[in-house]
């Protein structure tokens, strides 16, 4: 394989985790545009999703055998969607509507013992092990290009274009998109003008979670794996790539997710060349964390934002 | 403070504190050693929760990454103190042909100050931004640390990797070796118990050093930034610095314990030093009161304690119900842990024992003006 051949292959793969980041990312940076609020729950909705669709999926293939993987696919994600949207209501109604007015410590605090919460439940339900994902689409490896991909990663890169495309209309062209920008503008204004901002923060909770419940079905499908703790590290990251993006930025967040997903599949195929074998790929985690300080030092608004951050 | 209209700073109060704290052992060693081992655990859990109050309560910094600092310094004592260093380098175990045995009291300053350096680096780049910004450089910067303790084993072996460190040296003060239980005109005292006073000593110190800290200009300068920045900045409170002075001396409580962790334990890992932990100490003080010195202490002391009480309440209590351990004790404390995380905050937001409100009829609503 040679040597660009290799990058066309990282290239595809940051794609592929790009894209995730990119719709992880999109439920912080909404739920940040309108309330302000940093929510932390986030990727454990996005592991609720996964292991909900793991429980429909394994019942769907005892049930009718003969269903196909993209069926299968489809139950998955029809179980995990309205779950994680459930679940994400709950939360923002028991654990952040109370404290809207809190200092903001307060809904930080919050969201942590939610964290740890659906992180807990999970484990009491589906426990402590790792469960071994069913391979939904066919695994054989097809060669485009030099590159070599799988049905799952193409499904990866292709729905969550589908799905972003279809987020920009609905802000842009819907009446719910123009008082989410409104609220997002101005709460109390926007409340003046007609809009209800306890609905539209509740919408904007619930389109976060029912893109991370797709986004934690296609990261399990991906790695072949779901825990408890999976939504830890793609919870982090994408955070990171809101950041990056500009947070509060709905375009912001997919160009930060594409980038950040890009920087670190480069970073971790690149890194053991770079430093003469003395880091190894098991550094990947590592980029991010240096993407997000060095974004936060150079230009803290983010690639495409415009708002400064508040120093308050 | 009063209590049964004794006060604690008078000289009686005193002496009863240091009798309660002295014999307290003794009563818990009735129940089982397990029990001392815990309230070694507590007093330690003391320390880190003051410091971390000192960030997250004073100065109102959400640090979400302080079991780093507690790392810094429980690594810092155990590379310099076990036999690690020297068995994989050659030039080192040349050096020291005895082996490394710094003493506690020389690798604490050295532990503090890393971790106090660790604390400033880390503070300086977002300290000027949002508070958001920081629970998550913070939060990832822990996550970072583990990953550095766990795979800094190659190219050369610093760490030893998730293996973790072995045979780390007990706490020695002249004569007195804290691995050996002391004999004092008969009366022996465990190993454990020992410990126990150290930590317990030490504990007591840091709740003057912070009380005195929270009266002092400083305190009060973090105060002011806690309940509004740009209103302390105009009556010449210079933020940035008071900031990085908050999160240095949090850092420097954190290295600090984790040097005594280390010495205590003889052995450490990067699992000791997961995300949970953090958390662990944040909702100790969540839950004593934020920035109130007595709460804190009171929240770290309830929740070490708690396990201890859940390992001899909740196995036979679910055998009884259920017939059988449904939950696993370690699960049940963490989805306490949250839910007290969540309960403290919307009914009882200033914690169990809150700090006396100043002005508090004069605070206009929060969050009105955007």
């Amino acid at each position: 394989m040679g040597t660009f051949d290799t990058f066309l292959q990282q290239v595809f793969n940051g794609l592929v985790l790009g894209s995730l980041y990119a719709l992880i990312a999109l439920g912080y940076t909404m739920v940040y545009g309108i309330v302000n609020l940093i929510n932390f729950a986030h990727g454990d909705v996005l592991m609720v999703g996964a292991l909900t669709a793991y429980t429909a999926i394994s019942a769907a293939q005892a049930h009718w055998p003969a269903l196909p993987g993209w069926g299968l696919l489809l139950v998955g994600m029809g179980a995990a969607i309205p779950t994680c949207v459930l679940v994400s209501l709950v939360i923002e109604r028991v654990a952040y509507r109370p404290l809207r007015n809190a200092p903001r410590l307060a809904p930080l605090i919050t969201a942590i013992g939610v964290s740890i919460l659906l992180q807990t439940l999970a484990m009491i339900i589906w426990g402590r092990n790792h469960l071994t994902y069913p391979q939904l689409l066919p695994p054989d490896p097809i060669s485009v290009g030099p590159a070599i991909v799988t049905w799952t990663k193409i499904a990866v890169v292709v729905l969550s274009a589908l799905i972003m495309g279809g987020l920009l209309l609905l802000v842009q062209r819907t009446s719910l998109g123009r008082a989410m920008r409104a609220t997002a503008e101005n709460p109390r204004v926007a409340a003046l003008m007609g809009v209800n901002p306890d609905r539209v923060i509740a919408s904007t909770f619930a389109i976060g979670a029912a893109l991370a419940a797709v986004a934690g079905v296609m990261t399990a499908a991906v790695y072949s794996v779901a825990h408890f703790y999976m939504g830890f590290i793609p919870g982090l990251k994408a955070f990171t790539a809101a950041v990056l993006g500009g947070i509060g930025n709905i375009p912001g967040a997919m160009v930060g997710g594409i980038v950040l997903g890009l920087i670190e599949a480069l970073g971790a195929g690149y890194i053991d060349q770079l430093s003469g074998g003395i880091f190894g790929s098991n550094y990947q985690d590592v980029f991010a964390f240096i993407v997000l300080c060095a974004v936060l030092i150079l230009r803290p608004s983010g690639l495409l934002g415009e708002r400064v951050a508040d120093r308050s | 403070m009063k209590f049964a209209g004794i006060r604690l700073g008078s000289p009686l109060g005193i002496a009863l504190l240091a009798l309660a704290l002295i014999f307290l052992p003794t009563v818990a060693g009735l129940l089982g050693a397990a029990w001392v081992r815990a309230l070694a655990f507590a007093a330690l859990y003391v320390m880190l929760a003051l410091g971390l109050n000192i960030v997250v309560g004073f100065a109102g910094l959400l640090d979400l990454g302080f079991i780093a600092f507690y790392a810094v310094g429980a690594y810092t004592f155990a590379l310099l103190a076990s036999p690690h260093l020297t068995d994989n380098f050659p030039a080192l175990a040349h050096a020291f042909p005895g082996g490394l045995h710094v003493p506690i009291w020389a690798a604490i300053p050295l532990g503090a100050g890393l971790a106090a350096g660790f604390g400033v680096l880390l503070g300086a780049p977002v300290l000027k931004l949002r508070g958001d910004y920081l629970a998550i450089v913070t939060l990832g910067f822990g996550e970072i640390i583990r990953i550095f303790l766990n795979n800094l084993n190659f190219p050369a072996n610093l760490t030893n990797g998730p293996q973790g460190i072995a045979l780390i040296d007990p706490v020695r003060l002249g004569p007195l070796n804290l691995a050996h239980p002391l004999d004092v005109f008969g009366w022996v005292i465990p190993q454990v118990q020992l410990y126990y006073y150290l930590f317990a000593l030490l504990a007591v110190l840091s709740a003057i050093a912070c009380l005195r800290l929270q009266d002092s200009r400083i305190g009060r300068a973090w105060m002011a930034i806690r309940e509004d920045e740009t209103a302390a900045k105009a009556m010449g409170v210079h933020v940035r610095n008071v900031k990085l002075l908050a999160f240095a001396l949090g850092a420097t409580f954190g290295g600090i314990s984790g040097c005594l962790f280390a010495a205590f334990q003889g052995f450490v890992s990067p699992e000791s030093f997961s995300l949970m932990e953090s958390i662990i100490v944040l909702s100790m003080i969540v839950l004593g009161g934020l920035g109130h010195v007595p709460g804190v202490i009171l929240g770290a002391i309830l929740l070490s304690l708690f396990p201890e009480f859940l390992r001899h309440a909740a196995g036979p209590l679910q055998d009884r119900i259920f017939g059988r351990a449904v939950i696993d004790v370690e699960v049940l404390r963490m989805l306490l842990y949250g839910l007290a995380l969540l309960a403290v905050m919307l009914l009882r937001p200033r914690g169990l024992w809150p700090a006396p409100q100043h002005g508090a009829t004069v605070t206009p609503a929060r969050g009105v003006a955007r």
